[in-house]
């Protein structure tokens, strides 16, 4: 059996969560800060690629990249790089439907931070960026790490806009569920299972994991309200 | 070492114009809630930004709206302590003073010598949660001097407590206050509380502050109405100057002041133990019948309606000891006596 479309799939899906983690940081923590209207409109537009279609978002992205299109095309002639059909376009594709949950995830934690906290490190004399990474985010993990989580496992599932922007060749783009619909479409159903079975295992770790950090956050909010 | 404060601030329909300045020794900023002492002790901290103004410590100008001088909080060495502590969670005991040492070489000294000083060297490792409220005090406390601030701003420092952990942490607060050489500004809405601990007050009503007096002024000589409510006078009635009298049209009674009444006095105030029963006719003496008595945990409150009040003019509230009321025998009728220097004469 060739493990190819598991560690292509696992490579992209660690790196978007890479992606994911510092992009959502960024947009979460700036927007949370922002009067209530502008949240709003801007919350809809950061949460879209979460409930369009993968096959909408894959469209949107070719527009943006495809060599056909004035971006994509200017980058093939300047330098040389295509940015489709390679095993790292997967990456665009599964940033893009993964950033709306780390982004609502951490934000929804940024805004139950206690904001007198980020004050009394100000006047005690500290940096901002001490007070963010070193207060907020530590005050907030539970949120971010159930957001990374999720990303990930969204990243790993993802089969619309990745087959659309990476396609599918076997030992170069070729992901775990690009290779599911590619075997059950050469009717060789025996192949299609084993990657089931895979997907189905990883899957079930992945949710383990989240119930886990679900149970811790439950457990901290306990002993908080115990004191 | 001086603290001034000249700001102003909107905010919506609420409109903060504040003007105060603090020695060596304690100012009390005394206010209702809502009234604008959280914010203005956010102005200086730097965590609000005023639309105009001043504020200048210790000769250095923390904010200048005519030169464009706002200091980020962290440059302004201004201590505060929050209501709620704001301690850092994620860290301990030692962790939350260390982070405040801005020497990083006595770092470790330092701390080790603060936590011997705030008595919490067994609390060292423990997180804030794990903390008593006297220890989360003297953490937060430690906190603020570790960062060697120039002034030191309270807010409502034991508002959330019940009143004997209160009393506990008042005496350690005056402990650690007591060798603090800047100016400290204690904010409350407990006359009791900056009656013991700060001999200057500035008194703050609907977001504008009324010039500093000394704390035995605030309780002779209130001087406004919002002032004598903060100080815990609980008599008010409408007043019509008249030489040194006030006629009060409300009770038809003429009171001695024993002194000429300004002509923009509107109001007086009576406060409810300087009430006192008279034996008969007399100066300021006269006569009222009980409307209610109610029993209070070391005292009576009595409530009176004078002989001679039109309807809906406000009762006369006395207290005195229940044995000066036991005493009087439950009378229905009785004749009381105000003192003319007891008559607050408000603006």
């Amino acid at each position: 059996m060739d493990w190819y479309p598991l560690y292509n799939s696992l490579r992209i899906a660690a790196i978007s969560t890479v992606a994911v983690f510092f992009l959502g940081l960024f947009f979460a923590y700036y927007i949370a800060k922002l009067p209530s209207l502008l949240k709003g409109a801007l919350d809809v537009v950061l949460t879209l690629p979460l409930v369009l279609p993968p096959t909408v978002v894959g469209w949107l992205l070719l527009l943006l990249l495809g060599p056909k299109h004035p971006f994509g095309a200017w980058l093939w002639s300047v330098f040389g790089v295509r940015l489709v059909m390679t095993w790292w376009s997967a990456v665009f594709a599964t940033v893009a439907v993964s950033f709306p949950l780390m982004y609502r995830t951490s934000r929804g934690a940024f805004e139950s931070f206690d904001s007198t906290l980020s004050d009394a490190g100000k006047t005690l004399g500290l940096s901002n960026s001490y007070i963010f990474w070193r207060i907020q985010l530590p005050c907030c993990r539970q949120g971010i790490l159930a957001g990374m989580v999720l990303a990930f496992a969204r990243a790993l599932g993802e089969y619309g806009a990745t087959s659309m922007v990476a396609g599918y060749t076997p030992g170069r783009t070729a992901t775990i569920s690009t290779t599911v619909y590619q075997l059950w479409r050469t009717n060789d159903d025996a192949g299609a299972l084993r990657w089931v079975l895979v997907n189905i295992f990883i899957s079930a770790v992945f949710l383990l994991a989240v119930n886990l950090l679900e149970s811790g956050k439950n457990g901290a909010r306990k002993g908080g309200a115990a004191v | 070492m001086t603290l001034s404060v000249d700001i102003r601030r909107q905010l919506g329909n609420f409109h903060l114009d504040v003007r105060l300045e603090a020695g060596a020794e304690p100012l009390a900023l005394l206010g209702a809630s809502g009234c604008g002492k959280s914010v203005t002790l956010q102005c200086i901290a730097g965590i609000l930004r005023p639309d105009e103004g001043h504020i200048e410590l210790d000769g250095q100008t923390l904010f200048d709206s005519a030169s464009g001088v706002n200091l980020p909080p962290q440059r302004r060495n201004v201590g505060y302590l929050f209501q709620q502590y704001a301690l850092f969670p994620n860290m301990t005991v030692r962790q939350n003073i260390a982070v405040a040492i801005r020497d990083r070489q006595a770092r470790r000294r330092t701390a080790e010598e603060l936590l011997l000083r705030f008595r919490l060297a067994d609390a060292a490792d423990k997180r804030p949660r794990q903390l008593s409220g006297g220890q989360q005090q003297r953490t937060a406390l430690a906190r603020i001097l570790a960062s060697q601030p120039k002034a030191i701003l309270l807010d409502e420092p034991f508002s959330a407590l019940d009143s004997y952990l209160k009393y506990q942490l008042e005496l350690e607060l005056q402990d650690m206050l007591r060798g603090f050489p800047g100016p400290v500004i204690w904010v409350s809405h407990d006359r009791g509380e900056v009656w013991r601990n700060c001999p200057r007050v500035c008194v703050i009503a609907r977001g504008r502050s009324e010039p500093v007096v000394p704390m035995e002024q605030l309780f002779r000589d209130p001087g406004t109405e919002p002032a004598a409510r903060l100080s815990g006078c609980k008599n008010y009635v409408s007043v019509l100057p008249d030489g040194e009298t006030v006629r009060i049209p409300d009770w038809n009674i003429r009171l001695h002041c024993g002194r000429t009444v300004p002509e923009d006095v509107k109001t007086a105030g009576i406060r409810s133990h300087h009430v006192e029963i008279a034996a008969g006719a007399g100066e300021n003496c006269f006569a009222c019948s009980v409307d209610r008595v109610i029993d209070d945990v070391f005292g009576a409150i009595v409530l009176l309606r004078p002989d001679g009040a039109v309807p809906g003019a406000p009762l006369l509230r006395m207290e005195l000891s229940k044995e000066a009321w036991a005493a009087q025998g439950g009378p229905a009728r009785l004749s009381v006596r105000i003192a003319p220097e007891h008559l607050l004469l408000l603006r």
